[in-house]
């Protein structure tokens, strides 16, 4: 009894303490004090400077997370930015009437005008076409058309001419009937003319002349070249193209604005000596020179006006070419930026005087940006009147920076647009021993702080005090500590973005703690084409070990494909340094963290092969060893999307044919197999594997128990009919359907199934503690739902008599074996949801006590906080007294979407991929990271902060009124003392 | 009626050719089938659980309406199994009607299951499964109609957890159509964690099989806008209790307030005394209180 009564005391308690509505709202002047919000762009892959005389000076740019963006040159702000959607790529980029951005995108059939001061669209266009081909778009400056600049887009074989005012269009030419590929559209300066060249197969060559003002086709050239083209033509000068022959041995020039086309050869051996025939032309848009890249080297090779071909210069490291700028009459200019011994060479050369070098900077460059991708150069006017370049360069790693007089100027760290994978390590723990000086001042600052502060609640302070109030809240010297906290709160969110690079977020304010370009994921003859997989804890000292240093390990694979070999790196949490990395010769498809750790506490982590075969690692005989004991509890699963089959495995002896005792083979233990032409799986979710439960038990009524059927090894499935399965195909209810199992994945047992009908996906997922909540279409009602699916354990449901407890006689304790069948029942509750949804997860705190808020990305790439409660099983439209006041909400038909519950407030983390939530060691606290193009990271309490004191609560006020009542109560005192006395003498 | 007749017969066959002759005992016309190993077998609490929950799914008169019409066929497929790592064998077979509706679905109704007894061979691979703590393997066709389908739907049982006096196994068959999704195989009943090797005493298998079609989920509720606005109107009821007492509102200061009247009332019960007292008990008073101030002082 003693027990129930406890539950019954202590959950009302909690539920009253967990009833705030508006759990999650802020006031104006906290925004900022516990959150923190950063943009990013991605890496950018065209940009176009703005030399308006008016305004400040800006750069537009275009990156491939999809973003058009305008930034400051002076400090690299964003103006404006835009996130087009995830199908929506940019495929170029340009300015027309000094005043509109234009952008081609989506595969070439969108065209878009944005405003340049302020990124407001002005109009949009539509283009039309037949068969996919290259996107070319170029703004055609000195060709006017009733004072209209005409836009000349070339996409899905068609020519079309817009004009830039409206967007209209002007005149279209198809090129789809006559199966050209067009590779550039080229039009001479000073001629109302335009060229249209591409190959019809490998060798035939054709060029088009058309009249630019309207479409007119003028001239059909056509010319075979018996070797065969390979790759792409470059545009070298007014009338002379460059090509590489079907060999790639030499260099194929071509003439064609003549009556006949005239096709000129040169051997790359007789230009370049010591070359191989993998030669690729750099594109570049420069004229009279171009470069070809031979191996290593960048060859670059001017034309000489009797159309031959003569090398210039011969460049032995990595480089970037910008494209020509033409500055002061007609005189134009490029850029080369090379890497010289540590440092990067920035190479401003005239067109036509290869040896005449405008500018000639080197400028110490941290190392761990990589390689030089991309230049682009812009000139100003300089004080003296002379020209100046700056250039702006992208690195390996994705940064943008801009270089000016010999500087770094700015720098962005676009890579963090593009996070794979999160974790966090805990910091230090703090050192004892401060001086006594720091104390002091920290004491001053302290105090006089907290004057500030009751002056503030006093109302007292003037507008001044309210801002430095507001200044010391947001710069707080506390948050922003390399040290743990005794909250904690401060924590290192480490991230692996599509780059390789690894970042160390400091939590408190979001800046970059170390950064670390990864070896293992950079280019190199041994792996092509490497990617991040994700990041694991490995080493975890425990709270006592000072004077060892987190580590983590980062996973990642040489290739595209499920089979490219892995490479595994260990970096060290604190310092950021790589302390080992390893190329492995199995690939990598499954990485799992197994709950055990070795002496010096690495984690031990399975990877599963293509094949099947399991490797253990850290490779020591004492992970084997520890591994040898649980060998025998070692199960796991595989998921087969694309065949519908799911598959349970255990561990067999050691692989066969292979001398590697850290590599066991497997065998199959249960399968799944979903009717293709029924069944398409889209969405598996298991839980969170470092999620703590509070209490299996929950009250029901105040009176009952249910047990909640709590398993590791749950996983979540959602399978739809195979013609819904794309994203919004256009079904009728009657063909479609949702089907959603829960499965153990020890035995294979299907646990729960249940189909809606007439619903479709995409679905969404979270799974914790013992139950599910799952976003999707339906179709009959055209509406979003959100359903829950909750499974409880009824074999314990007997141990309710607390007789049974008290004399041990209830099987609370003992083992549960999976192979036991299972007694489990589910309740399950829909309900109607007005957003679609990016993701979804839960808040976890560190002991799971505090109630769960379900943290939904929604399509507005904000984060909505959803209390838990809403979606409860037990809902009714007429709940009972009890019931009410345990908490359970009357059922209404959807969810409510309270404004004050937008986790982000009036932030935007555009982009929204993913969110993880971390618990804090206040149990009330849990730390949300919401990541996709920018950043946003904040500190919530599900249940309001019960168990700290708010941030603004004034210790200030405390201490006076303290200090008040002493000094009231020696005054009364003396009073007292001084009418007794003089009783006395009465 | 010929296929039905040489099914029979080569069921008989087959049946007889075995030591044991498995008693099959349907139960109704519900879509799960019992096959009792022995006969007289008193009914396990496992399957009267199976029983207390049918596959909600299908309509009782649409069943009837068909139950004996000519679409339906019987259809047979096999049970294999493997000990430990060794191959698959034939170790049954399941025979069910396939009733085909009106709408083009079709369904297995009345499954019946008749397991072969294990050879001396098996015995003894069985009980060095049971030695060593390793699975018992079953496989059944993904695809009823043209098994194996698209591959074999597997499940495994640690083999411990198999033997009670005989030999207890529980199948939940998942059919979607005639589709065979997954097969959950296990003990009926429960198997504590620390398995202890136990060898059975009788070599039969009770078998208990139950085919499980998929459930609906629950419609969302739709509140017209009326009732919508009755639900707030109560919630707000709720949140905003009609009547509180005055005590209830205002206890914060009447607490206070009482002490100070109490403390009031005692001074003025107290003055009238003193003064009733009169002027010579004051010096006396005031020499009861004087000590303790006078030691406080010093």
């Amino acid at each position: 009894m003693g027990m129930q009564m406890a539950i019954r005391v202590f959950l009302p308690l909690l539920l009253l303490l967990a009833s705030a509505e508006h759990s999650f709202s802020l006031y104006e002047d906290q925004v900022g004090l516990m959150d923190w919000h950063q943009q990013y762009m991605g890496k950018v892959k065209h940009a176009v400077f703005h030399t308006q005389k008016t305004g400040r000076k800006r750069v537009v740019v275009s990156t491939e997370e999809n973003v058009i963006a305008s930034l400051d040159l002076r400090h690299g702000e964003i103006f404006w930015r835009h996130v087009l959607g995830t199908n929506d790529s940019v495929d170029g980029i340009d300015i027309a009437l000094g005043k509109y951005v234009i952008t081609l995108s989506s595969e070439g059939s969108v065209l878009r005008a944005w405003n340049l001061p302020d990124g407001k669209m002005v109009w949009e266009s539509f283009l039309q076409g037949s068969k996919p081909s290259k996107s070319l778009l170029s703004v055609l400056i000195n060709l006017k058309v009733d004072k209209d600049n005409v836009i000349l887009v070339f996409s899905k074989g068609c020519l079309h001419a817009l004009s830039s005012i409206d967007g209209e269009v002007l005149w279209e030419k198809d090129f789809s009937a006559e199966s050209i590929e067009v590779q550039q559209i080229i039009q001479p300066s000073g001629s109302d003319r335009i060229y249209a060249v591409g190959f019809v197969g490998s060798s035939q060559f054709n060029a088009y002349e058309i009249d630019a003002k309207n479409g007119e086709l003028l001239k059909h050239k056509s010319a075979a070249f018996p070797d065969g083209f390979y790759g792409e033509v470059l545009l070298v000068s007014s009338d002379m193209l460059v090509s590489l022959d079907a060999t790639r041995s030499s260099l194929v020039t071509i003439n064609f604005q003549n009556e006949e086309i005239n096709f000129g050869k040169t051997y790359i051996s007789d230009l370049v000596e010591e070359s191989s025939s993998n030669a690729v032309i750099l594109p570049s848009k420069l004229s009279g020179i171009f470069a070809i890249k031979v191996d290593t080297f960048s060859v670059f090779i001017r034309v000489t006006t009797e159309g031959k071909l003569e090398v210039v210069d011969k460049i032995n490291n990595a480089a970037a070419v910008s494209d020509a700028l033409s500055f002061s009459e007609g005189q134009q200019a490029f850029a080369i930026v090379e890497h010289v011994d540590g440092k990067i060479l920035l190479t401003v050369k005239l067109n036509h005087d290869w040896n005449g070098d405008l500018l000639k900077e080197s400028i110490v460059m941290d190392h761990q940006r990589g390689l030089v991708h991309m230049v682009f150069i812009n000139t100003y006017i300089r004080t003296d009147r002379s020209h100046g370049f700056r250039a702006l360069i992208v690195m390996e790693d994705h940064s943008l920076l801009l270089l000016q007089q010999g500087a770094i100027v700015w720098s962005r760290e676009e890579s963090l647009a593009s996070i794979v994978d999160v974790t966090t390590s805990e910091l230090p723990v703090e050192k004892k021993g401060v001086s006594v000086a720091k104390v002091e001042q920290n004491l001053f600052e302290w105090l006089n702080g907290h004057i500030l502060k009751l002056k503030g609640t006093l109302m007292l302070a003037s507008l001044e005090d309210i801002a430095t109030i507001q200044g010391m809240r947001l710069k707080s010297f506390e948050k922003s500590k390399m040290t743990r906290d005794h909250n904690g709160f401060r924590k290192l969110l480490i991230v692996l973005t599509r780059a390789g690079k690894l970042y160390a977020l400091h939590t408190g304010d979001g800046r970059v703690v170390w950064s670390l370009l990864l070896s293992s994921l950079r280019k190199s003859g041994s792996c092509e084409n490497p990617t991040g997989l994700g990041v694991y804890q490995w080493q975890v000292p425990h709270h006592h070990a000072l004077d060892e240093n987190p580590s983590i390990l980062v996973v990642g694979r040489c290739g595209p494909n499920w089979d490219a070999p892995g490479v595994l790196s260990f970096v060290d949490a604190y310092i950021g340094k790589e302390l080992d990395s390893l190329d492995l010769t199995h690939s990598v498809t499954q990485v799992i963290p197994l709950p055990f750790t070795d002496s010096v506490e690495q984690h031990l982590h399975l990877i599963i092969d293509a094949d099947h075969h399991a490797h253990l690692y850290p490779r020591t005989s004492e992970a084997i060893g520890i591994f040898q004991n649980e060998f025998s509890n070692v199960y796991w699963y595989s998921v087969d999307a694309d065949n519908g089959i799911i598959k349970g495995h255990d561990l067999k002896i050691n692989c066969i044919g292979v001398a590697d005792e850290y590599c066991f083979d497997s065998r199959d233990l249960w399968s799944i197999v979903f009717p293709s032409e029924s069944e398409k799986i889209i969405e598996t979710v298991t839980r969170k594997l470092n999620e703590v439960v509070h209490t299996q038990a929950k009250v029901i009524d105040g009176q009952d128990v249910m047990y909640k059927y709590i398993s590791k090894n749950l996983l979540f499935v959602a399978t739809v009919a195979p013609k819904a399965s794309g994203e919004f195909r256009m079904v009728t209810p009657e063909e479609s359907w949702l089907v959603v199992y829960l499965i153990d994945t020890v035995t294979g047992r299907i646990l729960h199934r249940m189909t809606h009908h007439g619903s479709q996906g995409p679905v969404r997922a979270v799974f914790s503690e013992n139950w599910v909540v799952y976003h999707y279409f339906n179709l009959r009602a055209h509406r979003y739902e959100m359903s829950v699916i909750e499974i409880y354990d009824q074999s314990r449901a007997d141990n309710k008599d607390v007789l049974k407890l008290v004399f041990g006689k209830h099987n609370l304790t003992s083992p549960i074996s999976l192979y036991s069948r299972p007694e489990v029942i589910t309740k399950s509750q829909s309900y109607f949801f007005t957003h679609s949804v990016k993701t979804i997860t839960v808040t976890s705190t560190a002991k799971g006590i505090t109630s769960k808020q379900l943290l939904i990305g929604t399509v507005g790439d904000q984060v909505l906080a959803l209390d838990k409660r809403y979606l409860d099983p037990r809902r009714s439209v007429n709940p009972t007294q009890a019931e009410k006041e345990e908490g359970v909400i009357p059922l209404t038909d959807s969810l409510p979407i309270i404004p004050q519950s937008y986790v982000t407030h009036a932030l935007k983390v555009e982009g929204l991929r993913g969110i993880v939530t971390v618990p804090a060691k206040l149990e009330s606290t849990t730390l949300a990271f919401a990541y996709g193009v920018d950043l946003f990271f904040t500190r919530m309490a599900p249940s309001r902060t019960y168990d700290s004191l708010t941030e603004d609560f004034s210790y200030a006020l405390l201490l006076i009124t303290i200090v008040a009542l002493i000094a009231a109560i020696f005054v009364t005192w003396v009073l007292s003392e001084r009418k007794e006395l003089q009783e006395k003498w009465r | 009626m010929s296929l039905l007749h040489s099914l029979l017969t080569l069921s008989l066959l087959f049946s007889s050719s075995l030591a044991f002759r498995s008693d099959e005992l349907l139960i109704d016309d519900e879509e799960f089938g019992l096959e009792g190993g022995v006969q007289g077998h008193p009914k396990s609490p496992a399957v009267a659980q199976t029983r207390s929950s049918p596959p909600p799914s299908t309509a009782t008169t649409t069943r009837k309406r068909y139950s004996d019409s000519d679409q339906d066929s019987k259809i047979q497929f096999s049970l294999e199994h493997a000990f430990g790592d060794s191959e698959f064998s034939p170790a049954g077979t399941f025979t069910a009607r396939l009733k085909t509706w009106n709408h083009g679905g079709q369904t297995l109704t009345k499954l019946r299951f008749s397991r072969n007894d294990f050879t001396e061979l098996e015995k003894e691979k069985f009980q060095n499964v049971l030695k060593g703590d390793d699975f018992y393997k079953i496989r059944l066709p993904s695809n009823v109609l043209s098994p194996p389908g698209r591959e074999f739907i597997i499940s495994s049982v640690k083999a411990r957890c198999l033997p009670r006096e005989g030999l207890d196994e529980h199948f939940v068959i998942h059919m979607e159509g005639i589709n065979i999704l997954a097969v959950n195989y296990g003990s009926p009943g429960a198997c504590p964690h620390p398995r202890q090797l136990k060898l059975p005493t009788k070599w039969s298998f009770n078998s208990h099989t139950v085919l499980k079609n998929t459930e609906q989920a629950q419609r969302t509720p739709i509140f017209s806008e009326e009732i919508l606005g009755g639900e707030i109107g109560e919630g707000g009821e709720v949140v905003m209790p009609p009547e509180r007492s005055f005590w209830a509102k205002y206890w914060m200061y009447l607490i206070p307030l009482g002490l100070i009247v109490m403390n009031a009332i005692t001074q003025a019960m107290n003055m009238p005394e003193e003064q009733a007292g009169g002027q010579p008990q004051q010096p006396g008073a005031a020499v009861q209180r004087g000590p303790p101030a006078a030691v406080r002082r010093r």
